[in-house]
């Protein structure tokens, strides 16, 4: 019989440890797609973030290895030197970037190094139970802000996209999301296109993914994306930031 | 060999670079930025890569992430410097991951001064990381020292897979004398990397199975074995890298005990003191930890009092309290915040202390 769909064998075959409607599965899956398509999973390093992601090693089909809370990129930049032709990438998500890794990101790109990193967005503290971050929207309830978040007390939510996209050797910066199908397919395109770029050596890549948290979110799965597609994208706008010329 | 007359840190930077240092990472930091100067310069020359990363915490973490994929990576810091690298430090242990460290360090605490001090006796000894870590340390007393050490700590850092610090103070940075450099060792290419790292993250093409290297184990029954395991290294290491020097102990009435820039100071007091009818020996301890107890064993009968010498307000004499095991009185003699004492000084402190603990 003609086998007409078969998991990524960038995928390890075992459960994830990630909740139902968790973003983090969707996002494994395109990248690691993406790598397999294009016959990197034996070239390819990757570094994985503190928080929930921390567990991508165990799932993730490459040589991975494990970061301090938010220095990913830096390792990645180690790995890069000793590796100039690997594909290499970091997973981080929001409280790992775009918290106590921010010197870390905006240095990455300052250098223009040439790796990848995907970004998952979920606008809260996962792993630690549903703290604040950076990205929590305003009036969005977590453990710390529980009433919801306030400009006064912890001022707005952190756009990395438009920060980053400043940077002139950040050459390639999108921001997708994961709440439909369409939408995902859009999120693949993005990585691939995003891992060409890094072979092309051009500079620093990074791919945003709009992502759900339904545990701390206190929403249904269902629920939760909806709220990625409306509220997350309100006020962070899904798009293409920068792509180098001729691609 | 070739013998030259060399400033201290480009001396340390040249025996890295001739060990076979693909990456070095640094921040400006003094008294050690002629290393990162250096290395600038020097090192792509060689083959290697250097970056001027954007802090004392992305260099570590830059050294993790080279050294975890298979490159020989040397790093250089300053006492405030490495107080910023100490997460990582533990953290590389924890991920068994080799790599050299050196520390040119100056007076504290916090930003303190840049003058030579020795106040980072505990924090390279016991460290700021949090857990079950050890880490081997070095302490060299002149230029050539230090670099035979840093030449020879790569082998030690990989035979171990744990990071390996040379704590040198800032007067060896930065004074000049001649040193014999060791020969190059050359880059091992990317392709040979899996044979001495089978475990490096080369990409799976490299080797059979996928290689993932990480510190996170939520099983405490496995987290407990793991530190069981790291604890038989050290055991070993314990056996293995103690390294001193001693002078005189079999008739010392006075025996001091110093290591780096105090020592070469302890070696010109013991003359002033023979001038004045006074034996006086000397323990220098090389490796900090493991400490040398077994050269406390070599003291004779005359001595009377046995003294730490140390630019801190005294850390090491905890050590010392250790290994002398009650024996003999155990003083003090110090300054510290970057004030260096005359051996003259020493001398007089050091009669002083002998009448004291005879009277």
């Amino acid at each position: 019989m003609k086998t007409v769909f078969e998991p990524t064998k960038g995928m390890i075959p075992v459960d994830t440890s990630y909740c139902p409607g968790c973003g983090h599965g969707i996002a494994h899956r395109i990248i690691m797609e993406c790598l397999e398509e294009r016959g990197s999973l034996g070239n390819t390093i990757g570094v994985v973030p503190i928080g929930c992601a921390i567990n991508a090693h165990h799932f993730m089909n490459v040589d991975m290895c494990e970061s301090t809370h938010g220095r990913a990129p830096a390792i990645a930049a180690g790995i890069r030197r000793v590796h100039p032709d690997q594909v290499v990438f970091t997973y981080q998500g929001d409280g790992d970037l775009a918290s106590i890794g921010t010197a870390e990101i905006i240095h990455a790109a300052h250098r223009g190094e040439k790796f990848t990193t995907f970004f998952i967005n979920n606008a809260i503290y996962g792993m630690t139970g549903g703290q604040m971050a950076p990205t929590t929207l305003i009036g969005q309830k977590t453990t710390t802000s529980v009433n919801g978040r306030t400009v006064e007390q912890a001022g707005l939510p952190l756009r990395m996209c438009e920060i980053l996209s400043q940077i002139d050797c950040a050459v390639f910066v999108e921001r997708v999301m994961l709440n439909n199908p369409a939408n995902v397919r859009k999120a693949k395109a993005a990585v691939k296109k995003a891992l060409d770029i890094q072979d092309a050596r051009l500079g620093f890549t990074f791919v945003e993914f709009l992502s759900s948290c339904p545990t701390n979110w206190g929403l249904a799965p269902k629920d939760a994306l909806n709220y990625v597609g409306q509220n997350m994208a309100d006020y962070y706008p899904v798009r293409n930031f920068k792509t180098p010329e001729g691609f | 060999m070739s013998r030259v007359l060399m400033k201290g840190n480009e001396a340390f930077a040249e025996a890295a670079i001739r060990a076979g240092v693909k990456c070095y990472f640094g921040y400006p930091i003094t008294p050690q930025n002629e290393i990162p100067e250096y290395m600038s310069h020097e090192l792509p020359k060689a083959g290697g890569a250097f970056i001027q990363a954007e802090s004392e915490l992305a260099a570590i973490n830059m050294a993790f992430g080279a050294s975890a994929s298979g490159g020989r990576v040397f790093i250089s810091t300053s006492s405030p410097g490495l107080a910023l690298m100490q997460e990582g430090i533990g953290f590389i242990a924890s991920c068994e991951v080799p790599l050299v460290i050196l520390n040119v360090s100056r007076g504290g605490p916090g930003v303190g001064g840049i003058q030579p001090g020795q106040a980072d006796y505990l924090q390279v000894t016991r460290g700021g990381y949090n857990g079950d870590v050890r880490v081997p340390v070095f302490a060299p007393s002149s230029i050539q020292e230090c670099a035979n050490l840093i030449y020879e700590c790569f082998d030690i850092a990989e035979e171990y897979r744990n990071p390996v610090v040379i704590l040198a103070d800032g007067m060896l940075g930065q004074m000049m004398e001649p040193v014999e450099l060791p020969e190059a060792r050359g880059i091992t290419p990317v392709e040979k990397i899996n044979e001495a790292r089978p475990w490096a993250i080369t990409g799976t093409d490299y080797h059979p199975e996928r290689n993932v290297v990480y510190s996170l184990r939520l099983d405490p029954q496995v987290l407990e074995n793991h530190c069981f395991d790291m604890f038989e290294k050290y055991a070993k290491a314990e056996k293995e890298l103690v390294r001193w020097t001693d002078q005189g102990l079999e008739d010392a009435e006075i025996v001091f005990v110093a290591f780096g820039t105090m020592s070469r100071l302890c070696v010109e007091a013991i003359e002033l003191l023979e001038e004045r009818g006074i034996k006086a020996g000397l323990i220098r301890p090389i490796s900090l930890w493991p400490y040398p107890n077994a050269a406390f064993d070599k003291i004779g009968k005359n001595c009377k009092v046995v003294i730490s010498t140390e630019l801190s307000m005294g850390q090491m004499i905890t050590d010392v309290k250790t290994a002398v095991q009650g024996r003999w009185p155990v003083s003090l003699i110090n300054r510290t915040g970057g004030m260096v004492p005359s051996s003259i000084e020493i001398a007089d402190r050091a009669e002083k202390a002998l009448k004291e603990a005879t009277k």
